[in-house]
């Protein structure tokens, strides 16, 4: 790996912290709950794309369905908030 | 070389995944920071997708386009994850009695659109 490709992924990955950061602090902030599922989605994909990004820095392929599984609960779990500040309950 | 490529496709999509905290902190309203995280569900992955397979791809020796297979999965659940927020932030404001976004109207003005019959349609 050439030293330009490591420092890229260094700041990518102090990006990503930061972005990160920025999403917990709309997610302890938001004024109403919806603000909070939105947060928490948003954490996933940064968590998502962390995932991709140390799979480049690892060089192991082992960080794919991990990222994968993440994706998939990301989306269940922000469906079924939603669905519950929607209806009150989540299977009706 | 394939370094560079990758390189510079992690910083761009790591721009993109920072303007959209910025946009999700920043925003007033909860239907703008909606738009936000898009920005790092379809762009952000597209780019870091593409890093990966061009990575592994020239390391291996081989194709390796399993990774798309989160792009597509993305780009498939982010619009209605989006949509479904969407609908509970209008219902639990009418709930709330809260002051709503205007509704589109057909025109280009609004002074047009908000006649009674109109209304009544909607």
């Amino acid at each position: 790996m050439s030293p330009f490709l490591s420092t890229a992924i260094t700041i990518t990955l102090s990006l990503h912290a930061l972005a990160m950061a920025l999403g917990v602090l709309r997610l302890l902030r938001g004024p109403a709950a919806q603000d909070r599922v939105l947060a928490l989605d948003f954490l996933f994909t940064v968590a998502m794309l962390t995932m991709l990004v140390l799979a480049i820095r690892y060089d192991s392929s082992m960080y794919f369905e991990p990222a994968l599984l993440m994706a998939l609960c990301g989306f269940v779990s922000s469906l079924a908030a939603a669905k519950f500040l929607l209806r009150g309950e989540v299977i009706e | 070389m394939s370094d560079i490529v990758v390189a510079v496709l992690l910083l761009f999509s790591a721009g993109l995944v920072l303007t959209a905290a910025i946009g999700l902190t920043r925003l007033p309203d909860f239907f703008q920071r909606l738009h936000a995280p898009a920005l790092a569900a379809t762009l952000g992955t597209w780019c870091v997708a593409l890093a990966s397979i061009v990575h592994f791809s020239v390391r291996g020796g081989a194709w390796s386009l399993h990774v798309w297979l989160i792009a597509i999965l993305l780009s498939i659940t982010a619009p209605v994850t989006a949509m479904v927020l969407a609908r509970a932030a209008l219902f639990r404001r009418r709930q709330a009695g809260d002051p709503l976004p205007p509704p589109l109207g057909h025109g280009s003005t609004p002074d047009a659109t908000d006649t009674p019959a109109e209304a009544d349609e909607r």
